[in-house]
């Protein structure tokens, strides 16, 4: 056997462009310098107030995610999946739902569920691991997170078929469903199962895929040939490319996609055009798989500072706006923090709790030994001290 | 009493299940106009209508996954199968949602969802379509498992399963299908987790569940002419499993034998093997012994006699223990 020939070793120069750095053409009404520009289908037509508490979510959530970041590092949390870079992606659309709406989340949407008021407590624990992030989902109308990928695209066009049974469509009152979803989901056969449930049944569904261009470290490429939103159209779905970067574009597109679904017209499928600054989670090292030339092409489209841009030339926010805004999300992220650090580790009882509505004998049984168990160990430590 | 056949004993219960309960579904592959393959949910969609039983896209993931989603919003679907070797694309979906999604929200989201799946050999089928999956479900905490023997049962068992809040899945044997029998459908007999004993008796106690309890009673009723007194004990839930009869019957017999077509590697028999071990030791005159599917893939089906638990082998292992 001769020995192969080994490629020379690709330079980052020689590296062909990454597709992430390839604009397409998507909805936008902001461009990353803060110019506000028309979109023959979609308009935007916010209060003052609206526009300014689109700033407001947007700086609270980073700082808010960052936290999560900082949390993770200091041993707080087990792992912490940043959002850094889709906040517009996420308080738009959120932002864009009514009260009746449903959310579907996967787990990187801390921005949604701050939109949404959602008290973010829940998936802090998650990441903490004193709890498995339950919450009240059908008060909250934001289902827990779906850490199998995909896995809730069913859950949701399920949930949706069932408003449409309900006759909770036809109308600006009916009920509409969003589920998120990432660029990877895609691939998931669950994701594609959503889309034909979702067409057949014509279900108040929206699909919001945030492609972050990653999942983990397998770009677009490796996901797809066709993007998203035009394969969408192959299961008779409507789909939309907007900016994710832009928080007025991804509004209009969710808010018409949401209205389209509450009137009974069916699913369609939004496909937001972002970028993930972070690493896939804290465990990840994404300089194994992408270079600081693309982090600052995307750095120069950054949601927030167009939207700063945009709201100081209109004069619908100032100086001292920005400031008390900085002032406030500080406030949060202590508040937050003291929250996070008081969670405390569950009993062990706890486990055994909610595996079952009717409890079988077995488990019960277990729990009492379990108890048992540790209980005596308890003891024999206590008998150590004596000694 | 009535007499009818397991498959029509299913229909008419789930006609009771819709009757009485308005958010229930059946939803699955060809079980509207068709009726299902097997004819279980004949003429339920003409009854109770297109949005109630539902032909679904050809996609089990998707068929869990949107029930669950459905049972989310309220309703109570019970969702068919169509073949037990089908069930595997929808294992996420079963295994990690359905089954944990109520233990994760803390008790706050519960699905009531019931899984029906024909399962079993012994009808000449292709490839795929004779399996005895129950083990991957009844080893996945959050799902309850059961599963009937006969009309009456059925009759019953679907009804309590679609009355819990809990998901279930649901075997139905399909190579007794077409067996009639009585059912009583003024009164049930016995809740859904409780085991049943057909036949009492003090040489040995046989322990089968579905399609072989067919085979373990005849196998009972050929000992008896030879003098053996054999106890048989029909499961009905595999998760969880009605101990305290089975131990109670071990004690008094002093041997045991575990029937189940399924492989019997890390089977269902194989748990029976252990508890009867740890409750019953000292009662216990021979080990407990197990007649089961081989550790093969299910053969082609002229080999399925060879491989599918008989009453020549039962009576086998019963003769095995005695000679212990």
């Amino acid at each position: 056997m001769g020995d192969t020939q080994r490629p020379a070793k690709k330079t980052a120069k020689s590296r062909p462009k990454p597709a992430s750095t390839n604009e397409p053409a998507f909805v936008q009404l902001l461009t990353p310098e803060g110019q506000r520009v028309k979109h023959p289908d979609y308009e935007l037509d916010l209060t003052d107030d609206e526009y300014r508490g689109l700033y407001r979510d947007l700086v609270i959530t980073r700082e808010l995610d960052a936290q999560g970041t900082a949390l993770q590092r200091q041993g707080q949390l087990g792992l912490w999946p940043s959002l850094l870079g889709q906040e517009a992606a996420q308080v738009g659309s959120g932002r864009a739902l009514a009260p009746q709406d449903t959310v579907f989340p996967a787990y990187r949407e801390l921005g949604v569920q701050w939109a949404r008021g959602v008290d973010l407590i829940s998936s802090f624990a998650l990441f903490r691991g004193t709890d498995l992030g339950g919450r009240d989902v059908a008060a909250d109308r934001f289902n827990m997170y779906a850490i199998v990928i995909a896995s809730q695209t069913l859950h949701a066009a399920g949930y949706a078929m069932g408003i449409a049974m309900d006759g909770a469509v036809g109308n600006e009152d009916g009920e509409a469903v969003v589920v998120y979803h990432g660029d990877g989901a895609t691939s998931e056969g669950d994701f594609n199962e959503a889309l034909i449930w979702a067409g057949v049944f014509n279900s108040p569904l929206v699909l919001f895929c945030q492609n972050n261009q990653y999942a983990i470290s397998e770009t677009n490429a490796r996901q797809f040939r066709l993007p998203p939103y035009r394969r969408a159209e192959g299961f008779g779905v409507p789909g939309i490319l907007v900016d994710g970067n832009d928080v007025l574009a991804t509004y209009a597109v969710t808010k018409a996609a949401a209205d389209r679904a509450r009137r009974g017209e069916g699913p369609s499928l939004v496909e937001a055009y972002t970028y993930r600054m972070q690493p896939h989670t804290t465990s990840d090292d994404a300089t194994r798989y992408r270079d600081a030339a693309e982090l600052d092409f995307w750095r120069a489209k950054d949601p927030i500072v167009r939207y700063r841009k945009w709201l100081d030339a209109e004069g619908l926010a100032d100086e001292a706006y920005f400031a008390s805004i900085d002032t406030e999300a500080g406030e949060l992220v202590r508040e937050l923090r003291a929250r996070v650090m008081a969670l405390t580790d569950p009993e062990v009882a706890e486990m055994f709790d909610n595996v079952y509505a009717e409890t079988p004998q077995e488990i019960t049984a277990q729990r009492a030994e379990a108890l048992e168990f540790q209980a005596s160990l308890d003891d024999d430590h206590e008998g150590s001290d004596a000694r | 009493m009535t007499t009818m056949t397991m498959v029509k004993a299913l229909n008419e219960g789930l006609r009771r299940v819709l009757e009485v309960q308005p958010k229930s579904l059946v939803m699955g592959e060809d079980v509207g106009r068709l009726g299902g393959v097997f004819r279980v949910t004949d003429g339920l969609q003409k009854d109770f209508g297109s949005e109630r039983i539902i032909d679904t896209p050809l996609a089990e993931s998707g068929i869990i996954g949107t029930a669950i989603g459905l049972a989310m919003r309220g309703y109570r679907p019970i969702c068919e199968i169509q073949f037990d070797g089908f069930v595997y694309p929808a294992f996420d979906q079963l295994v990690s949602q359905l089954a944990k999604i109520p233990n994760r929200s803390g008790g706050r989201v519960r699905l009531p969802v019931v899984v029906r799946i024909p399962y079993g050999g012994g009808i000449g089928a292709i490839e795929h379509h004779s399996e005895s999956p129950e083990a991957y479900f009844a080893h996945t905490a959050g799902l309850k498992v059961v599963t009937c023997a006969n009309p009456n049962d059925a009759y019953w068992m679907i009804q309590q399963a679609a009355a819990g809040d809990d998901p279930v899945i649901f075997f139905e044997p399909k190579r007794r299908y077409q067996a009639k029998g009585e059912v009583d459908t003024e009164t049930s007999e016995l809740d859904l987790y409780r085991a049943r004993t057909l036949r009492e008796g003090r040489t040995a106690t046989l322990i089968a569940y579905g399609p072989t309890v067919d085979v373990a009673a005849n196998a009972a009723a050929a000992a008896a002419e030879e003098g053996l007194d054999l106890e048989v004990i029909d499961l009905r839930a595999l998760s969880p499993i009605d101990w305290d009869p089975l131990f109670a019957s071990v004690r008094k017999t002093g041997r045991a034998v575990v029937v189940h077509e399924a492989p019997g590697n890390i089977g269902v028999g194989a748990e029976v093997a252990a508890r009867v071990s740890e409750e019953c030791f000292y009662s216990l005159e021979s080990p407990v012994l197990r007649v089961t599917g081989y550790d093969v893939p299910y053969p082609a089906s002229r080999l399925e006699d060879d491989y599918l638990p008989n009453l020549d082998r039962v009576l086998d292992a019963v003769d095995r223990s005695l000679e212990y």
